[in-house]
């Protein structure tokens, strides 16, 4: 994918052929075994939790392995609107993110080709909002968002926002959040196809008789693709299992709980385990229908 | 200008006062042009002459930094480039990745809503010979085929003015001479005007009516290429295009129809008509092929210039004809072309012999002679070592 | 090739907008780093400096830091350890699971974090392991090891082949040629790797938020703070490692394209 946008390491060159040997497996093997107990067991591990029973008389919080597969039925019919609203705020979040991030990746990336201190410049500035914590970021936002800032005092005298409305709390400030924390992800990837379009297809384009816009719509956007795809998974995808930006204690309130925020209460409070894991199956197997349709699209070289 | 229909015909090219200037350097100084209609023009010149950037200033991808461009009498300077009636074949095919090959010659024609764009694009598509591979991608094409892709593209527009940038450069010899006939065969049925640059000699005499000789920003000559070819008025000229043999000497008489030059001791006639200058230090030259080789001295004949004796000092065949290198004292370096009328060389290394040819045959240049350079600017291998070794010194020196 | 827009000045103001944008909350952060607050730091009282000359005045915060630092550093080794000889089996030799491979790699990078947390703490309960310090290693350790992977992969993609077949001509062993021109020119995508990999285990709450236990790394802190309020201290903090992060990426920038520039000279 456009991940080598964090490595920016140079253009590739013709590799000599793979040689076929068993050294490469002693070189998997400790990272293999790695992945085998820190990510695949675990897998097995929430399966198996989703598919628990309380334990007849015992405490909050302890249960017996079963197949208790009704624990499915039971949070989907619970929880079916947090599913709907993560799984919205997060196409909206992406459709903004992709909005705002393709002209400033155009610019960086094809604009300000000339000038590389420019872009190393602006590809910093980019990147910066990683180096300060998520949270304290969205902390920030809800600040600015608060009912005695400026902002929203403006917006209330021009009757935008009603006289007891608030900004913070509503399904605007979470998708608000979650597009500005993604932004970086979406910008990056099509940064890095942008930067290697070729301007001589733009040139042949406008010799053809294209104008501007034909030539964007026709060229430019069908080349840079691949980044889009790319930014548009790497946002979509954590955005939708995401519980900061919807929780009360930052830009969400009761009325916008996703579904990372009932997986957040029920494992870690409620210690409902078996519901906490049955919801994370679901979202998990939905994400990976969508993975699955880009990887059969895109073979699996282009992952890494 | 770009509408429904194609052109009817070619159009006139003007470029007036033409100057580019790039931070740093100036591409191209004070440049006047005019092709006309129906022409095929090539602008022949070494890389960075500048005739790439006149190429693209005329398709509008460039804005001149001064001076005007005017295509069919009309001033399109501050045309866009998708609007002006021009299509380019790009040096680099540009052939887009994402649409098979009959969409990128459908292209221009979809853009500008031409009827049947993909029947058209089929004809043009057979007329390269690749109707076949219609529907693959560029990227599954080898170079050649790419490249007549791109004059499929271009051409199928028909528009008033076609520039070629060094179009038939990744053909093989017997593909380029197809392709060259095919252009020639296009360009006299619709009457287009084509304006093609390229630094191969061969190829812009072949197929052009008219060549410029670009150096340096700035035309040095331009005319049809026999007259370019045999009566070359710069060095330059005279070195860029085949190959020549230039001395240099005073002018000692200048009366009649020509004048007579001093040249080591020997005198040789150049006609007047012929001279771009008839007084003092001068550079005239031979083209190789004109000079007949004897291993007698001949009689001294009216209208026939001799130089000798001299030594033969290398023999290179190259299958039609053989290269002879003469050493003249006080002259130097000779060069001789012989058609191969028999087997072997007619002279061998270290024979001693003289070279004649027609005083009509000569050419005067209009260079000071001490900015000629007596032959073609090709170091050897031994000049250009020497000058490293004493460049590497002085850096260490200085170091 | 500029003419994209509707005016030539359209495009460019844009990017400048976004940008600042993009640093408005960073600037707030840092601003209110200064802010003479008491607990919570929500509403501007004065301007001090008292935060930043007496950052550990509040001993929990810088706690935090620390264990975030601890965690970073011990998890950045691991991943970029198995990491980089992944990357090499994945980039230099062919074997038959290897699209398998690539996929498994894949899949922590596509995985919500909060199935990860979940994932890794059900595990953990099952398991019967206490849930602390090691098990917010392991768990960053997990997430960074694609990240390595893809990293040191683009940089081995970027080595000219001949360079090593070149060393093998001039008489070197497979190991001396592994070490002695291979390693050196991978590390600068290795260093890269670690950075990335400290950066996101420094940043990470989610997955550490299932984890931890009863310690509190500075992203844990700042949760569990933000109901009441979050401290000064840990605006100074995290604006420093904002600023040191910043420094660094210029300072890396600055001197590769100074180094450049000198060999464009020699040549």
């Amino acid at each position: 994918m456009a991940f080598a946008a964090f490595g920016s390491q140079g253009p590739a060159v013709e590799q000599a052929p793979r040689k076929r040997s068993w050294i490469a497996w002693v070189l998997l093997a400790p990272g293999l075994a790695y992945l085998a107990l820190f990510f695949l067991t675990p897998f097995i591990s929430l399966i198996l939790t989703s598919l628990q029973a309380p334990v007849d008389f015992g405490d909050v919080g302890q249960f017996q392995p079963a197949f208790k597969i009704e624990n499915y039925a039971t949070v989907v019919s619970q929880y079916w609107p947090h599913f709907l609203r993560a799984f919205g705020y997060a196409i909206a979040a992406t459709f903004f993110a992709l909005i705002i991030s393709y002209p400033l990746a155009y610019f960086i990336g094809v604009t300000a080709r000339k000038w590389p201190l420019l872009q190393a410049l602006m590809l910093t500035l980019v990147i910066a909002p990683f180096f300060i914590s998520f949270l304290l970021r969205t902390l920030a936002w809800k600040q600015l968002m608060s009912d005695d800032t400026p902002l929203v005092q403006a917006l209330k005298a021009l009757t935008i926002l009603p006289q007891d409305g608030h900004l913070t709390g509503t399904a605007f400030s979470v998708i608000f959040g979650l597009t500005y924390n993604f932004i970086p992800f979406m910008t990056l990837p099509i940064y890095t196809t942008l930067e290697r379009l070729d301007t001589r297809y733009l040139e042949a384009g406008s010799d053809l008789y294209a104008t501007p816009a034909t030539t964007f719509w026709k060229i430019t956007l069908p080349l840079s693709l691949p980044g889009i795809v790319s930014g548009t998974l790497l946002t979509f995808i954590p955005a939708s299992g995401d519980f900061i930006n919807a929780s009360s204690s930052f830009l969400g309130s009761a009325s916008t709980q996703m579904v990372g925020n009932v997986i957040e209460t029920s494992f870690l409070e409620l210690l409902n385990y078996p519901a906490a894991a049955a919801l994370s199956v679901i979202l998990m197997a939905i994400i990976l229908v969508i993975v699955g349709v880009y990887v059969k699209r895109a073979g699996t070289e282009e992952l890494l | 200008m770009a509408d429904r229909t194609f052109a009817e015909a070619g159009a006139d090219l003007e470029l007036v006062g033409i100057h580019k200037r790039f931070p740093g350097f100036t591409a191209i100084e004070d440049l006047d042009l005019v092709i006309p209609a129906g022409s095929f023009f090539a602008l022949l010149g070494p890389s960075g002459c500048g005739k790439t950037t006149t190429l693209r200033l005329v398709a509008g991808l460039e804005q001149p930094t001064a001076g005007r461009i005017l295509i069919g009498g009309k001033d399109v300077t501050n045309v866009k480039s998708f609007k002006r009636p021009v299509n380019t074949v790009f040096q680099s095919y540009a052939l887009f990745p994402h649409m098979t090959v009959l969409e990128n010659v459908a292209f221009g024609l979809r853009r500008r809503r031409i009827d049947n764009p993909l029947v058209k694009a089929h004809e043009a598509l057979r007329l390269v010979e690749l109707d076949h591979l219609a529907s693959r991608r560029p990227q599954q094409l080898s170079g050649g085929q790419q490249q007549r892709v791109a004059l499929a593209r271009a051409i199928v527009n028909r528009p008033a003015l076609l520039l070629l940038d060094e179009p038939l450069g990744a053909l093989d010899l017997k593909l380029r001479r197809q392709m060259q006939s095919e252009l020639k065969t296009i360009q006299d049925e619709v009457g287009l005007t084509f304006l093609h640059v390229t630094h191969d000699q061969e190829e812009a005499m072949t197929m052009a009516d008219t060549v410029a000789v670009m150096n340096k920003g700035e035309i040095e000559q331009m005319g049809a290429p026999e007259e370019l070819y045999e009566l070359p008025k710069t060095a330059f000229v005279a070195n860029f295009l085949g190959q020549s043999n230039l001395f240099t000497g005073k002018v000692t008489s200048s009366s009649g129809n020509s004048i007579v030059v001093d040249v080591a001791g020997v005198k040789i006639e150049v006609p007047k008509d012929r001279a771009q200058r008839h007084t003092g230090d001068v550079t005239i030259g031979v083209r190789p092929e004109k000079l007949m080789l004897t291993t007698e001295a001949p009689k001294p004949t009216p209208g026939r210039n001799v130089l000798g004796p001299g030594r033969v000092m290398d023999v290179s065949f190259s299958g039609v004809s053989t290269q002879y290198l003469i050493a003249i004292p006080g002259i130097g370096p000779v060069s001789v072309f012989a058609q191969n009328m028999v087997f072997g060389p007619v002279v061998h290394e270290g024979a001693e012999v003289w070279v004649s040819w027609t005083v009509d045959h000569g050419f005067g240049l209009v260079d000071e002679p001490e900015a000629a350079p007596r032959f073609a600017p090709d170091a050897d291998t031994a000049a250009i070592a020497t000058q490293t070794r004493k460049d590497l010194l002085t850096e260490i020196e200085e170091a | 090739m500029s003419r994209f827009s509707l005016g030539k000045w359209l495009l460019p103001v844009y990017a400048v907008l976004a940008l600042v944008f993009l640093l408005i909350p960073i600037a707030y952060t840092f601003v209110f780093s200064f802010n003479a607050s008491v607990k919570s730091n929500i509403v501007w009282v004065g301007f001090t400096l008292d935060n930043w000359l007496n950052i550990c005045a509040d001993p929990t915060v810088c706690n935090a830091f620390g264990t975030s630092i601890l965690v970073g550093v011990v998890a950045t080794i691991i991943a970029t350890a198995l990491g980089t000889l992944m990357a090499l089996a994945l980039s230099r030799y062919r074997f038959r699971a290897r699209s398998a491979v690539s996929l498994l790699l894949f899949l922590p990078m596509a995985t919500p974090e909060i199935v990860l947390g979940a994932g890794l703490a059900a595990q953990f309960l099952s398991a019967g392991v206490p849930k602390g310090l090691g098990t917010i290693i392991a768990a960053h350790a997990l997430f960074c090891l694609s990240f390595v992977v893809v990293t040191v992969k683009a940089r081995i993609s970027s080595l000219d082949p001949a360079l090593e077949e070149a060393g093998r001509d001039l008489y070197g062993s497979a190991a001396q040629v592994f070490w002695r021109i291979t390693f050196p020119l991978l590390l600068p995508g290795i260093t890269a790797a670690a950075l990335l990999s400290f950066a996101l285990s420094f940043d990470d709450f989610i997955i550490t938020r299932f984890n931890n236990g009863a310690v509190t790394t500075f992203p844990i802190y700042i949760y569990t703070a933000a109901a009441r309020g979050v401290p000064a201290e840990a605006n100074v903090i995290a604006s420093a490692v904002f600023l040191f992060a910043i420094i660094l990426v210029v300072v890396a920038q600055v001197t590769s394209s100074a180094r450049r520039k000198r060999l464009a000279k020699l040549g």
